[in-house]
């Protein structure tokens, strides 16, 4: 049972949160520029190291917001966690 | 020498001192025809078709530890070919018509029995499903029955069969011809087919790197020197996307923990494999009598091979839920394996952009029952450099061409599969 | 002191143990009546009454007898309690004993003493390990008939035949320290931390803390043990922030500091039904200290598997612990000092040691001296050949023997046998690092414990150490120093500053002899005795030596094909004396050929308390809408949508199912329906970029949406792939409101989150999902106006709310959102109303549409309607391979910019012109019904593989249309209206010939929309 550090909620539980994957592609700007290949290198192919990796994750049941964690994949160690961008306020 | 009752008994009045090794430890020669990247049940398995089917026996598995380590060794078992679109039907049907006959062909008892493998449905909405996927089946010429509540409560007298239970029983769908073998049996007849064919299998022989020149790869270097070779093939399930990595190309590939769950032996109680994907989970008794139980992957890329206390607490609880009478019975043993998740969860066995390189991977939960299949075919798609017609639809340029194989419908989530 | 238990426990002695004699309990044990003492484990109680045969052997059905006094325990495997509650292969040293226990003897028939299946036995030659893999191959049936045989011959108990009707707890425990086993280390660790300010919890699978000081006779501070174990205690309980959890297990530590532990609640017998039988308690902590102890090993000799052959400290346990002497005349059989403290404890309680047979040729150090000292004879430099005996042990053959344990080529001449009946061994002892090698802690090996110790060098990611014997401390004093020393490292670990001085107990440094490894007695007649590694599988010596001659060299392959360590007391005992073996026969370093890793559980967990409460009804929550009383009261059938459960029909009277849906139409279409929509997710959109947001994410325009009125919209995925639908409306300049599926509310919430905060971050939108806040339905039907029009508080005249508009009311004197959007195809209204109000507000509607024969419907119902309409849904239609086009949404597609999948439309897959397409099916004889789930081909030959043309979706009987109907994806469906296909279903033996229409069967144009 993972031990996952929300920038904003503090040390949380991973049943508390969403898995969302590599967290190293974002959307591209103008999908319509770019080539099949290019655009399926995107959509599919993923980071998948055997060691640290930088992911996304969602504090699902707890703030809803979505942040960033460096674990390592062959110890699950959390390295660091960080917010995405500042918290909006409402 | 070959086994069989008879060698049996000659050994027992020898005290068992004259067995042959089941296969040779050899050191690896400088250059073979066709080197493959990984000694689990499918690299062994491509291997001895290589050699048996097109006659390519100057062959080296190269196996990081040993033999059957990895994934063949944490596996439920399971052998079916229920499955819904025609690309995956068609080949998992070949491989558990290879199946029928592997014991016999390897003179090795895999111990594959047809015990039956039935999904539960428990909505209406499964019941459809169930349906279309039961006649495609038949369609595909694969058996397939549709069981009412009765004819699954009289099949499996455990289940909780009531009514208002949380996710009622409302029917099934059996393939009767499904059902479990040994893992480690069918590692090691591979192993000793491939051998006795001249295949050298090597032990603690890592691979660090891919040698290449332009688009052409020249060999392998490993913890036991650089090892020349015509053609390479990879098989290295959840490690695919390291060792493709280090001949430069990306897959369309994610490494995700899934444990299996075996409990104490008890008598034997469960014939059938029986599965549900309302609360996934999947519970079968194995020849010793352990129950084993599978279910989700715990969802998120993980090498570690170890188990995770959510999804067991789920999956047990969803095994528990089924079959109350289970609920005093111990979990012994938790294997923690790593599946090799794909963008649609369908497997790859193609050809790559490099000339002589060969990809076998993506097999997510399905390895185990493909590794007849899964050889036969890689092995035709090295020794003839195109994929056969069963295969030929699990190439890598799906993705990019848009013909995803997504038997789930989920997208290219890969731990959703 | 002499032995003397009275006449009902023979083995028992009159003044030594921790049981209370006052307290006598009554058991069974294979159809007799026994009895013993509050304090006895079940074990301990059969030995004390002179039981020594308990079980069969899983291979050959050879006799068997107490071997441990523990969680190590191969043999004694017990089916306890009857019934319901009965539960196979529990351990009988682990089973506290209580009144009324009744237990039996496995694997065994007709009875224990006599046993049919002991035929293996003289077939045994026959089965060595592995021969399952070399046989039964020809003919394939030849294996089936077989596989019958050996399958009935598996496993050991029964599993219960009748729900269980016990309860599970879960409960999440926080602490600073937790100190995994209460003997001396963990007793000094937990004092430690706790003086060092740390919140402690000290878990213990007994049910008295002390662990091994238990059952021997040491002195701490110039004393008994037990009284510095019993000031231990109660400064810790009376501690603040400790928790000493007594009968609880370790079973397992996961990723950073969770631990879980298994409390049995309760003294061991049935637990009263207020109460739950386990606990699993989820502890994260902050630290962790193992301190689980060792374990003893074994050696390997002839017939080592006899009925009164014992671990040398299990019989000094279940004397000091329990009162109970093994034996009247013990042959003690050593490598290493421990098994002289038993054979001196032994002999102090009125036991008579034959002698002691030391391997070491020159043993010494002060167990020695105590044990010359006491007049006890020592064979030095002897090795037991052989346990002689028929039921149980009668004799050791003894002979001399070099430092590797092999007897001289004439070991027959110099043999002689040493006359005891019980026979008591000690190999060395094992670490108990399973919880460690969990943790992913790395091990080494110790040359002079010959076995594998926690390497600290190497400590796990997880915050873990070890100390005591865990940790390979063989002393009294070592374990009490190590465990004082990790419980305060723990609590500076865990942040707690302040370190007190604790001065050490006094405890007494033996002087000691080092241990010879010695793993197996071997002789030129080895062979001819199966010498035992792993008692419960049946696996010998000769078992691993013929693996290694097979080429199973690694210790994986060796353990899985001879299956030795796959029992269920996980390899505790055979593990090492295995590897050792294998090593020794391939002529490898022990080191070097390796060890396993162990993966959870420590001890075997029962599922009931991993699921805990969450299984059975609660496996999943049940969400009901507000409306669900009124359904369940008005003879609705439900099914589950997701999580939720919703009306399916209501049942009127003697109606089947199809006359209810039918009934239900009929009034929708003719006169006016209500049904509950409350599941469909609603999400609250506000910003200033809401409706560029929303252009994004769906394929049709909403730029152009005005306040009040609403839009239907379909999302992709980024392949291209339909993902959901709904509709939105514009409450406000800057407010919006999106309707999303059942199955997809929380997936499509997620997704949003992800693109605004991820990707577009800079986008003005907030996000808040209202699907709990409101109860809906769905008031459908050309009479729908009427009933309306009685409640509301406006004008719903066409001209004030006008398809596809949107106003806000009181209805029935509640605030509500009335949307003018269609499912159904009919004139309809969408009700939102707080969801407190629901309830009353559905039962006003109900009332007020009396005239109008206001019916409620279902979602079958509702989905007849819908096929009726020609209208996708997620699931059926929209399965996850179907792209817009495929479902005739091509024309709603944007001309301009992007939105989420469309780059994908053009990959050439998707764009192909022989992809599905969504079409009509009508049977072209009418009366015929089109087969749920069926495969569409061109015609029905009798040779597979056929090929698909397509699939039925959904179909069902139109009580609209007269006739059965079905939404079908067809390959060129649309290029393909008037063509004739057949719909099989082989699973149903039925092929149907049906024709190719148009999906919009009903109402094409949409007037009935408008009215």
């Amino acid at each position: 049972m993972l031990l996952i550090q929300c920038p904003f909620c503090g040390p949380r539980d991973q049943v508390e949160f969403s898995y969302g994957g590599d967290a190293g592609v974002p959307r591209p700007a103008d999908p319509a520029a770019l080539s099949d290949d290019k655009w399926n290198a995107w959509l599919n192919e993923r980071d998948n190291p055997a060691g640290e990796h930088d992911e996304l994750w969602q504090h699902s049941m707890g703030c809803r917001r979505w942040i960033g964690v460096r674990r390592n994949t062959l110890s699950h160690e959390v390295v660091s966690s960080w917010a995405l961008q500042p918290a909006k306020t409402a | 020498m070959k086994y069989s009752i008879f060698s049996l008994a000659r050994n027992a009045v020898s005290f068992h001192r004259d067995w042959p090794l089941a296969w040779r430890s050899p050191a690896p020669k400088s250059h073979y025809d066709v080197v493959i990247i990984g000694g689990g049940g499918h690299g062994l398995a491509t291997a001895y078709y290589l050699a048996k089917e097109h006659g390519i026996t100057n062959v080296a598995v190269l196996e990081k530890h040993r033999i059957g380590g990895g994934n063949t060794g944490c596996d439920t078992t399971i052998v079916r070919s229920n499955y819904y679109l025609t690309a995956n039907a068609r080949f998992y049907e070949h491989s558990l018509r290879l199946w029928e006959g592997l014991s016999q062909d390897l003179d090795f008892n895999v111990m594959f029995r047809p015990r039956g493998v039935l999904n539960l449905a428990h909505t209406h909405a499964d019941l459809e499903n169930q349906a279309r996927r039961g006649n495609a089946m038949r369609l595909n010429g694969i058996d397939a029955l549709a069981l009412n509540r009765p004819e699954v409560a009289s099949m499996v007298p455990d289940l909780d069969m009531s009514p208002t239970a949380r996710h009622p029983i409302l029917g099934g769908l059996l393939q009767p011809r499904g059902g479990t073998a040994r893992h480690d049996a069918v590692v090691w007849g591979y192993a000793r087919g491939a051998d006795s064919r001249g295949v050298d299998i090597i032990h603690d022989c890592e691979v660090t790197g891919i040698r290449r020149d332009g688009n052409r790869v020249l060999g392998v270097e490993t913890t036991q020197g650089f090892i020349g070779a015509g053609k390479v093939g990879i098989a290295a399930a959840s490690h695919s996307s390291v060792v493709a990595g280090m001949a430069g190309l990306r897959l369309p590939i994610e490494s995700h923990g899934l444990q299996a769950m075996v409990s104490e032996p008890v008598k034997p109680m469960l014939d059938a494999v029986v599965t549900s994907d309302a609360v996934f989970c999947c519970v079968s008794q194995s020849d010793k009598g352990e129950l084993v139980i599978d279910g989700n992957v715990d969802g998120y890329n993980s090498y570690a091979q170890r188990g995770n206390l959510p999804v067991l607490e789920r999956v047990v609880g969803a095994a528990v839920a089924l079959f109350p009478s289970f609920s005093r019975l111990r979990l012994l043993r938790l294997r923690g394996g790593v599946m090799d998740m794909s963008m649609d969860g369908s497997p790859i066995i193609a050809k790559t952009a490099l000339d002589n390189f060969y990809v076998n991977c993506g097999w997510c939960y399905g390895g185990f029952k493909a590794t007849p299949g899964s050889g036969w075919c890689f092995a035709h798609t090295i020794a003839q450099d195109r994929p056969h017609e069963l295969n030929a639809a699990f190439t890598l340029d799906r993705y990019t061409l848009g013909r995803a194989i997504d038997e789930r419908g989920a997208g290219p989530t890969p731990w959703l599969h | 002191m002499s032995g003397s238990g009275g006449a009902s426990n023979p083995m028992r002695v009159a003044d030594l143990g921790r049981i209370d004699r006052t307290r006598t309990l009554s058991f069974t044990f294979n159809g007799t009546r026994y009895s013993g003492f509050e304090g006895d484990t079940l074990a301990s109680a059969l030995l004390a009454n002179g039981v020594r045969l308990v079980g069969r052997s899983f291979r050959y059905h050879r006799r068997r007898g107490i071997v441990t006094a523990g969680a190590e325990e191969p043999n004694a495997l017990v089916q306890l309690g009857t019934g319901a509650r009965t539960e196979p292969n529990l351990r009988a040293p682990q089973i506290p004993l209580y009144d009324g226990l009744v237990a039996s003897s496995q694997n065994c028939w007709p009875s224990v003493d006599f046993d049919i299946g002991a035929i293996n036995e003289t077939l045994s030659r026959l089965l060595p390990a592995g021969f399952h893999h070399k046989t039964f191959m020809w003919p394939t049936s030849g294996w089936l008939t077989c596989e019958r045989f050996i399958r009935r011959a598996a496993g050991l108990g029964h599993a219960p035949a009748e729900p269980d009707p016990d309860r599970y707890a879960h409960r999440h425990a926080h602490c600073d320290v937790l100190v995994c086993g209460a003997g001396p280390a963990g007793l000094a660790a937990a004092l430690a931390a706790s003086r060092a300010g740390a919140r402690v919890i000290l878990a213990d699978e007994g049910s008295e803390v002390g662990g091994s000081l238990l059952g021997e006779r040491a002195q701490v501070n110039r004393n008994d043990a037990i009284r510095w174990v019993q000031e231990v205690v109660t400064e810790l309980k009376s501690a603040p922030g400790v928790r000493v959890l007594m009968r609880s297990q370790v079973a397992a530590i996961w990723d950073h500091g969770m631990a879980t532990v298994v409390e049995q609640i309760g003294s061991g017998a049935p637990v009263p039904t207020h109460l739950p039988r386990q606990r699993l308690w989820k502890i994260r902590a902050r630290e962790i200290v193992i301190a689980t102890g060792a374990i003893e090993r074994s050696i390997a000799f002839g017939d080592n598997d006899l009925p009164g052959v014992m671990l040398a400290a299990s019989a000094r346990t279940y004397l000091n612990r329990h009162g109970v002497q093994p034996g009247r005349r013990a042959v003690v059989f050593t490598n290493n000092d421990s098994a002289y403290h038993a054979a001196l404890d032994l002999h102090r309680s009125g036991v008579e040691v034959a002698a002691i047979i030391d391997v070491r040729p020159e043993p010494s150090g002060s167990a020695f001296d105590a044990a010359i000292a006491a007049g006890i004879k020592v064979h030095a430099g002897h090795g037991v050949l052989r346990a002689l005996g028929g039921t149980t042990v009668r004799a050791a053959l003894v002979a001399p023997v070099d430092v590797s344990g092999r007897a001289a080529s004439d070991a027959r001449g110099t043999a002689f046998p040493v006359e005891g009946d019980v026979l008591l061994v000690s190999g060395g002892w094992n670490p108990a690092v399973h919880l460690w090698s969990q943790a992913r802690g790395k091990l080494k090996f110790d040359e002079a414990l010959a076995t594998f110790v926690p390497d600290p060098a190497n400590r796990p990611p997880a915050h873990v150490r070890c100390a005591g014997s865990a940790a390979g401390a063989m002393q009294l004093v070592d374990c009490v120093v190590q465990g004082l020393a990790a419980g305060r490292a723990a609590a500076s670990d865990a942040g707690l500053r302040h370190s007190p001085t604790i001065s050490a107990p006094m405890v007494e440094r033996e002087t000691t002899c080092p241990l010879l490894p010695v793993w197996q007695v071997d002789y030129p007649e080895a062979c001819r005795y199966k010498r035992f590694l792993d008692l419960q599988n049946d696996v010998t010596v000769a078992d691993v030596e013929l693996a290694v001659r097979k080429g199973y060299r690694s210790v994986e392959h060796m353990m899985c094909h001879t299956a030795l360590g796959a029992g269920t007391n996980q390899g505790r005992l055979p593990n090492i004396s295995g590897l050792a073996i294998l090593a020794g026969a391939i002529d490898t370093p022990i080191p070097q050929v390796g060890t396993t890793t162990f993966q959870p559980p420590y001890t075997p967990v029962t599922l009931g308390a991993i699921a805990g409460p969450e299984t059975g009804l609660a496996l999943d929550p049940t969400r009901r809408t507000a409306m669900d009383g009124w359904h369940a009261a008005n003879g609705a059938v439900f099914v589950n949508t997701g999580l939720w459960r919703r009306a399916q029909f209501y049942r009127q009277g003697r109606e089947r199912d199809l006359e209810a849906v039918n009934r239900e139409v009929r009034a929708v279409r003719n006169g006016v329906g209500l049904v509950d929509i409350s599941t469909l997710g609603r999400i609250d959109l506000q910003g200033r970029d809401c409706a560029g947001f929303l252009q994004r994410i769906y394929i049709n325009d909403f730029a152009t949406l005005a306040i009040g009125r609403c839009r239907h919209g379909v999302m992709l995925r980024e392949d291209g792939m339909v993902f959901d639908d709904g509709t939105v409306t514009r409450l406000g300049e800057r407010h919006y409101l999106m309707t999303t599926t059942t199955e997809n509310a929380s997936a499509v919430m997620s997704r949003l989150e992800y693109l605004l905060q991820v990707e577009w971050p800079d986008l003005d939108v907030y996000l808040t999902s209202v699907t709990e806040h409101w109860a809906a339905m769905a008031l459908a039907g050309p009479c729908s106006r009427a009933v309306l029009e009685k409640v509301a508080d406006i004008d719903v005249s066409d001209a004030a709310l006008p398809y596809m508009a949107y106003r806000e009311c009181r209805l029935a004197g509640v605030p509500a959102r009335v949307f003018r959007i269609s499912f159904s195809g009919e004139r309809a209204y969408e009700i939102n109303v707080p969801a407190g109000h629901g309830r009353a507000t559905w039962e006003a509607m109900m009332a007020a549409g009396q005239p109008e024969r206001l019916t409620a419907y279902g979602t079958d119902a509702m989905d007849v309607m819908r096929i009726e309409k020609g209208h996708f849904v997620v699931g059926p239609e929209a399965n996850g391979r179907a792209t817009p086009g495929d479902l005739g949404l091509h024309r709603m597609i944007r001309k301009e910019g992007d939105f989420i999948g469309r780059r994908s439309l053009s990959k050439p897959g998707l764009a192909a012109e022989d992809r599905p397409q969504m079409v009509g099916l009508v049977p072209v004889h009418a009366r015929e019904p089109i087969p749920r789930g069926s495969m569409l081909v061109v015609e029905p030959r009798q040779v597979t593989p056929y090929p698909m043309e397509g699939f039925v979706a959904s179909a069902c009987f139109s009580p609209t249309i007269g006739c059965a109907i079905a939404l079908a994806l067809v390959e060129r469906g649309r290029l393909r209206k008037g063509q004739r296909l057949w719909a099989m279903s082989p699973l149903m033996r039925m092929s149907v010939e049906v024709e190719v229409v148009d999906p919009v069967f009903f109402d094409p144009a949409g007037a009935r929309l408008r009215g």
